[in-house]
C-alpha cells in the first residue's frame, strides 16, 4: 500500500514534465540549426545524407511514440506505413524519370512489360503522389484501426496483430507481378524534379526537408500532446473504461492519433527512400517494425524527445558499427535492449535524471 | 415514473448466472443502497447499468424511455448515467483540474465548464488541491476526487461503488454527508457498500441481493430484523 503511494507521487510530476516538454524545443531548435548548417557549411555528401535519413527515422519513431508512449498502443507493424510512403515515393520517382527520361524502369523492363502498369498513372506528379502515399497510409490504418478498436483488440494482441499485418504486406511485396518491382524492389531513380539524383544541392534538399519536417512534426506533436485531446489521450492509455464511462467514445480518439500516427510514418518513408535510392520488402520485415520499438524504448518512452534521441543514437551508432564491424551489431543492439530493461526502464533519458519510472507501469493495462 | 427501472435482468458468466431475472425500481430522488455477500451480484448490476458488461436478457431502462442494455458506454454517460468505480478510478498524471474537466464530458461548453470545475472542487473540499497530479493524492482525497469527476456533468442517475471502502471514520462521516448534499429531487442515487452505518446514514431503502436475485427491498431497519437476511449476510 504504502510503495503504490509513493511511486504515484513520484510518477505524475515526471509525467507532466513529459507535457511541456523543454526538450522538444531544443531538439526543434536542433534541426533549424542543422539544417542551416548542412546549407552554409557544405559538409561531405555522405554526412549529409545519414543526417538526412537519421532525420527520417526520428520522424518514424515519434510517430510510433505518439500511439505507444501517449495512448498505450504499441504497433510493431509501424513498417507498413513507413514502406506505403516509401513505395509511393520510389513509384513517383520512377514514374517522373520515365516521363523525363523516355526510358522505362529496370524492373518493368525485366518483366517484359511494354510500359507502366495502368496504376501508376500520374503519379508522375509529386502533389498527387503525396496525396496518394498520405491517403492509402491513413486509409489502410482507418481500416485496420476501426476494426481492431470496435472489437476492443488491445494490448498485446493488437501488436501481434500489427506485426501480421506487415508480415503479410511483406509477402505481397515479395510477389513480382504486383508491378511494384517484386523482391527486388525499386532502385536506380534517376531524377528529383528534373534534378540528378546524386547532385549535391539535391542530397543537401532532401537531408533539409527531412530536418524540417522532423522539427514540424516534433512541434506539430507536443502541441497535440499538450492540448486536451491530448490530456483524453494519457486518460485513455491509463484507464479507457474509465474514460469511457464518462461519455467519450475512446474508439474515435484512438482512430484518429492511430490515422495521424500512420501518416506521419508515412512522411518519413517519403523522405526516406530518396536518401537510400532503393525501397524492397525488407522494410516489410517484421523485425524491423520491432526495432522501430527498439528506438523508441532506449530513448525514453512516453516523451517526444526521447523518440528522437533514441532513433538517432540508434541508427548513427548503426551506420558506424556495420560498416566497421558488421557481425557485431545484432549482439550491440541486444545488449542495449537488456541494458534498457534491465537499468535504464524509461531508455536513455533516466541518465539525465529526467525522468524515475516507467509509464508503463500505470499505463498499459 | 420511475428514474431507473430494472426488468427480469439475467446475467450470466458460462452456467453461472451472476443476476437471475433481476427486477428494481429506483424513484427520482431517492437514495437506494443495494448490500449482500460477496458475489450477490451488486457490482454486476452496476456492470449493466453502465454498459460494460451485456446481459443475456432483461432490460434496463432509464426514464421509462431508454434501454441501456443496447446502448455503449458512452451513449450512457452522455443519458445522464455516472459510475464511481470500487477502486478509485482517477487519471492519475492529470491534475486534479484536468481529471474534473474530463469529467464534464465531451459535450459542455468550455466557460460553462470553468464555472462547474470551480463548484465541484468546492462541492468535495479539493479547491487547494486542484494544480496536483491525482497520483499525489491520498486515498481518500482519490475517492472524493471520482466523486467530483462523476458529479461534475451533473448526472441523472449516479452509480457509487463502495464509496467508503479504505476510508477512516471520520472521511466515512464526511463522504456520508457529501452524498446527503448530492440528493435532489430529479436525481437517483444508487449505492453498494459494506459499511451498515454508512448505508443507514445515507439510503432511504436498502435492497439485499443474495445468489443475484432481490432477497429483501425496504427500510435498513427492517432489513436488520430479516431472518433470511440475518442468515445469508448480517447474522455472519
Amino acid at each position: 500500500m504504502s510503495g503504490a503511494v509513493h511511486t504515484g507521487l513520484a510518477a505524475p510530476a515526471h509525467e507532466r514534465r513529459a507535457l511541456r516538454d523543454p526538450l522538444v524545443a531544443v531538439l526543434v531548435g536542433l534541426c533549424l540549426a542543422a539544417a542551416l548548417g548542412l546549407v552554409l557549411g557544405r559538409p561531405a555528401p555522405y554526412l549529409v545524407n545519414a543526417v538526412g535519413q537519421l532525420a527520417a527515422f526520428a520522424i518514424l519513431a515519434v510517430s510510433l511514440d505518439l500511439v505507444w508512449g501517449y495512448l498505450g498502443i504499441l504497433s510493431l507493424g509501424h513498417g507498413l506505413f513507413f514502406a506505403i510512403g516509401g513505395y509511393v515515393c520510389a513509384m513517383h520517382l520512377l514514374a517522373h524519370g520515365t516521363v523525363m527520361t523516355g526510358t522505362l524502369p529496370d524492373f518493368v523492363q525485366f518483366m517484359g512489360w511494354k510500359g507502366l502498369p495502368a496504376y501508376w498513372a500520374g503519379l508522375e506528379h509529386a502533389p498527387y503522389a503525396l496525396l496518394l502515399a498520405l491517403g492509402l497510409a491513413g486509409l489502410v490504418a482507418f481500416l485496420f484501426g476501426l476494426v481492431a478498436f470496435r472489437s476492443r483488440v488491445n494490448g498485446v494482441y493488437f501488436s501481434i496483430i500489427s506485426q501480421a499485418l506487415v508480415y503479410v504486406a511483406m509477402l505481397l511485396m515479395y510477389r513480382n507481378d504486383t508491378g511494384l518491382g517484386g523482391n527486388n524492389g525499386m532502385t536506380g531513380f534517376p531524377l528529383l524534379f528534373g534534378w540528378p539524383m546524386g547532385a549535391p544541392a539535391v542530397v543537401t534538399g532532401l537531408a533539409v526537408a527531412a530536418l524540417l519536417t522532423l522539427a514540424a512534426v516534433l512541434a506539430g506533436a507536443r502541441r497535440l500532446v499538450g492540448s486536451a485531446v491530448g490530456r483524453r489521450m494519457l486518460a485513455c492509455r491509463d484507464d479507457e473504461t474509465r474514460l469511457r464511462t464518462l461519455g467519450y467514445s475512446t474508439t474515435r480518439l484512438k482512430l484518429r492519433v492511430w490515422c495521424l500516427s500512420a501518416m506521419i510514418a508515412a512522411l518519413a518513408g517519403i523522405l526516406y527512400v530518396p536518401q537510400v535510392g532503393i525501397i524492397n520488402p525488407r522494410v516489410l520485415a517484421p523485425d524491423l517494425s520491432i526495432e522501430i520499438a527498439v528506438w523508441v524504448a532506449i530513448g525514453g518512452l512516453g516523451r517526444l524527445g526521447g523518440a528522437v534521441i533514441g532513433a538517432v543514437l540508434v541508427n548513427a551508432l548503426k551506420f558506424w558499427l556495420s560498416a566497421a564491424m558488421p557481425e557485431a551489431w545484432p549482439f550491440i543492439l541486444s545488449g542495449l535492449v537488456l541494458l534498457v530493461v534491465l537499468a535504464l526502464p524509461n531508455g536513455l533519458l533516466d541518465l539525465a535524471g529526467l525522468r524515475i519510472r516507467p509509464s508503463w507501469a500505470s499505463g498499459a493495462r | 415514473m420511475s428514474a431507473l427501472v430494472i426488468d427480469a435482468l439475467t446475467v450470466a458468466f458460462g452456467r453461472f448466472r451472476a443476476l437471475d431475472a433481476l427486477s428494481l425500481a429506483v424513484d427520482p430522488g431517492e437514495v437506494r443502497a443495494v448490500i449482500g455477500p460477496n458475489g450477490a451480484g451488486k457490482t454486476t448490476l452496476l456492470d449493466v447499468i453502465s454498459g460494460i458488461t451485456k446481459p443475456v436478457s432483461g432490460r434496463v431502462m432509464l426514464g421509462d424511455r431508454l434501454d441501456l442494455t443496447r446502448c455503449s458506454e458512452a451513449q450512457i454517460a452522455r443519458a445522464g448515467v455516472r459510475r464511481k468505480f470500487q477502486k478509485p478510478s482517477v487519471f492519475p498524471v492529470l491534475t486534479v483540474r484536468e481529471n474534473l474537466a474530463i469529467g464534464c464530458g465531451p459535450d459542455m461548453a468550455p466557460g460553462a465548464r470553468e464555472a462547474r470545475i470551480a463548484a465541484v472542487l468546492g462541492e468535495v473540499g479539493l479547491a487547494v488541491r486542484a494544480a496536483v497530479p491525482a497520483g499525489a493524492l491520498s486515498h481518500g482525497e482519490k475517492q472524493w476526487l471520482e466523486i467530483g469527476m462523476v458529479l461534475a456533468a451533473e448526472p441523472g442517475l449516479l452509480l457509487l461503488d463502495e464509496p467508503v471502502a479504505g476510508l477512516s471514520d471520520a472521511e466515512t462521516a464526511r463522504t456520508a454527508e457529501l452524498i446527503g448534499r448530492l440528493r435532489r429531487p430529479d436525481r437517483a442515487i444508487l449505492v453498494i457498500e459494506h459499511d451498515m452505518g454508512f448505508v443507514e446514514a445515507v439510503a432511504d431503502k436498502v435492497t439485499v441481493l443474495h445468489e443475484g436475485r432481490t432477497l429483501y427491498e425496504g427500510g435498513m431497519q427492517g432489513a436488520r430484523r430479516d431472518a433470511r437476511v440475518i442468515e445469508v449476510f448480517l447474522g455472519r
